[in-house]
């Protein structure tokens, strides 16, 4: 039985360095800096394709699976 | 255990067999007068023990690699010459700070810069002590004759290996090119001192973590899961680089107390004819062999002389220096350069009887004779 | 609090790293993290080696047995650590100064010896650590602090230059493409041989800065539209590719890998274990 994954993005702060390439390269526009540190402002869109959490140089931004076991 | 052997052989010859019997099993080198037959010793003798050489492209990748293989867990050696010497000198510095064990032989020539290739000198004995930028110790032994090219090996690897760091064998084309007969332990004789290592992982990982009582930080190989990290740069017991002025002072601190607190133990020396000797020549390696010559000379045409001689040339043995200069008249430093050991016998003589020294930078060896007019006019 | 990669492959209690906002060496990191992950190695079997500059403190973050060495001589430690046991996968990680200035000699000799080692140059084209010096992969009339008239030296390709030295895997991939760099880190590890992948960096602090080509999005951005992949570059003229990057695997062949040439001669000498 394979457990089905939800992914949903998470972020640390604390590490972001505010470099903005999680934003400018998100295809969805989900992400935006908010005084110099990333910010999730439109969740709703975000696909999940991951590419800000390859791209974040600091591992501020990563998409979280979370096991679902129904 | 086999029968012990007795062999023809040159003192770089020797070295390659001590160093097999302490338990080397792996070599970097690249060719350098008159170090050469230990790399082709190496290259010959170690795939035939299961043990490995390689030449690398230069002297420093040689010293790099050595590090690199005793951090994989495998006792390891170099050796070059004063050029050599010189660039190896960088990885040196890695080795004492990193705390990795390792033993690089120099067999001196006739320096400075390319020099009198391949003419004998004594002309590294303040490098192989200062050779390398910032405050570290040294451990660096001289050997006199074949037999003892091959015991300090040896010995040069349990120290390397007992204190965590590097040890140079301090040789000189005398020793390292001359034959004589040895006698060779035979085959489980030898038992070399094994690096104290840390079973347990989360303990591995802390490869810098002094244990009470022991003599040197237990370093588990690499590729056993302990995950630990070793740097050049100032580090704390996790073996992570910091810029806390508390913690470089206590790593440097131990690094040179590991040594200072030992010496009783890493020194050796050797006295001849020095009970009632007046005159006392101060000597080490291939040139105590002319001493030896001109002191029994010295001795029949009733001159007391005496010697002594310092296998340990790093530490230097002050005590035992000190006490002999508060014994006899007069102190003849003998040695291959223009008075570098004669700079630490001054110091232990701290002015008590007269330092005298004969030295050579022109690349040919002492006869006796030449030591015996000195003991001559000195014993006017 | 990070992803399981992170995780899982780097020492979270030293991070956040040292590297600027907007360094592309984070990037690079994580691909060799990802790429390690991708190849379900055991831990125990990697070790990571660098040398010194910015590069070079990525051996200090990764949660692997690491060895932060001297200036250059990360690929000759490596080759100590690769034939003392041959069974342990070696990344050196470096930067363009340490693997093609102070450490040139070094990089060509591991490639002619075929020696199963791992390069993954962090190119940035400046020595970042010390404060923007030109490098060997500076562009000819970049301007740098040592180059404040623009630089006359002409710049190494490094793939080519360990290709003819005798690396038997070349590729170059970009902190802009990822997952392209991730894959061909993994086709370097699995690769019996001498491997060497060119990353290419960014520095917005000082080659960006230095040469106004903006900040950190700007420099990506231009690795986004000025990069090419290799095979379709073979189809492009010489003055199409001008300016251009070329990524993806550039060299790869089959030649005798050197521990295992080793493993010969010790059982030639009568020194296998029996």
């Amino acid at each position: 039985m394979e457990n089905k994954t939800k992914k949903t993005l998470a972020v640390n702060t604390a590490w972001c360095k505010g470099c903005g390439i999680c934003a400018a390269f998100c295809p969805q526009g989900v992400l935006e800096l908010k005084k110099q540190k990333v910010f999730v402002a439109k969740p709703e869109k975000c696909v999940t394709c991951g590419l800000c959490e390859m791209r974040c140089p600091d591992y501020a931004v990563w998409l979280e699976e979370e096991k679902d076991d129904d | 255990m086999t029968e012990r052997t007795r062999a023809l052989m040159q003192g770089n010859e020797a070295v390659v067999e001590g160093a097999i019997a302490a338990g080397m099993r792996f070599f970097a080198g690249y060719p350098i007068t008159p170090s050469t037959e230990i790399a082709e010793g190496c290259a010959l003798r170690l795939p035939q023990v299961g043990g490995k050489f390689i030449q690398m492209e230069d002297e420093l990748a040689s010293m790099a690699a050595v590090i690199g293989a005793s951090a994989a867990g495998v006792k390891s050696m170099t050796a070059t010459s004063g050029p050599g010497f010189s660039l190896k000198q960088e990885n040196i510095g890695y080795a004492a700070l990193a705390e990795i064990p390792c033993v690089i032989v120099d067999v001196q020539r006739a320096g400075p810069s390319t020099g009198l290739p391949t003419s004998p000198s004594q002309g590294d004995y303040m490098q192989a002590r200062w050779g390398t930028h910032g405050d570290h110790p040294v451990i660096a032994l001289s050997p006199s004759s074949v037999q003892e090219a091959y015991t300090e090996t040896i010995r040069a690897f349990d120290l390397s290996e007992k204190y965590r760091m590097p040890v140079i064998l301090l040789m000189d084309e005398i020793v390292g090119h001359m034959r004589e007969g040895i006698e060779l332990a035979g085959r489980g004789e030898v038992k070399p001192f094994e690096r104290q290592t840390c079973a347990d992982t989360a303990e591995a990982a802390k490869p810098y973590k002094m244990r009470n009582g022991e003599l040197a930080p237990r370093m588990t190989p690499f590729g056993e899961g302990a995950f630990y990290n070793v740097t050049g740069l100032i580090h704390g017991e996790d073996g992570f680089p910091t810029n806390d002025h508390g913690i470089a002072a206590a790593q440097c601190m131990r690094l040179m107390r590991k040594i200072e607190e030992n010496e009783a133990e890493i020194e050796r020396y050797e006295t001849a004819a020095m009970d009632d000797a007046d005159v006392c020549i101060v000597t080490f390696g291939g040139t105590a062999r002319s001493v030896q010559a001109a002191v029994e000379t010295a001795r029949a045409e009733g001159i007391r002389a005496g010697m002594f001689r310092p296998v340990t040339v790093w530490p230097f043995p002050e005590k035992a220096m000190r006490s002999i200069c508060e014994r006899v008249k007069k102190i003849v430093v003998v040695e291959l350069n223009y008075g570098q050991m004669k700079l630490e016998v001054e110091r232990a003589a701290a002015g008590v009887c007269e330092v005298l020294h004969i030295g050579r930078v022109d690349g040919a060896t002492f006869t006796p004779q030449d030591i015996l007019n000195k003991l001559r006019e000195v014993a006017k | 609090m990070a992803s399981r990669l992170i995780e899982t492959y780097m020492r979270q209690e030293h991070l956040p790293h040292i590297w600027c906002g907007g360094c592309g060496h984070g990037i690079l990191m994580r691909d060799v993290a990802q790429a390690i992950d991708n190849l379900k190695l055991n831990p125990k079997d990697v070790v990571i080696v660098s040398g010194i500059g910015c590069s070079s403190r990525a051996a200090g973050y990764m949660n692997f047995d690491t060895i932060h060495t001297t200036h250059g001589r990360a690929i000759a430690f490596a080759t100590g650590i690769k034939m003392a046991k041959p069974r342990l996968k070696v990344i050196v990680v470096t930067g363009d100064g340490d693997a093609t200035a102070i450490g040139g000699n070094h990089l060509i000799h591991a490639a002619r010896r075929n020696i199963d080692l791992t390069v993954v140059v962090f190119n940035n084209s400046i020595y970042g650590m010390t404060g923007g010096q030109f490098s060997p992969t500076t562009p000819t009339g970049d301007m740098a602090t040592t180059a404040p008239y623009g630089s006359i030296d002409p710049n190494f390709d490094i793939p080519r230059l360990a290709e003819a030295a005798g690396a038997t895997y070349t590729a170059r991939g970009t902190a802009y493409h990822a997952a392209q760099t991730i894959r061909l880190i993994e086709n370097a590890i699995l690769h019996e041989g001498f491997s060497l992948v060119e990353c290419i960096s960014v520095c917005p602090t000082y080659y960006g800065r230095k040469n106004h080509k903006g900040g950190a999005v700007e420099m990506m951005k231009w690795q986004r539209d000025n990069a090419v992949p290799a095979a379709k570059a073979k189809t492009l003229r010489p003055e199409e590719l001008a300016g251009k990057l070329v990524y993806g695997e550039l060299s790869c062949c089959e030649r005798p890998e050197y521990t295992q040439e080793y493993q010969k001669i010790i059982e030639k000498a009568g020194g296998a274990e029996r």
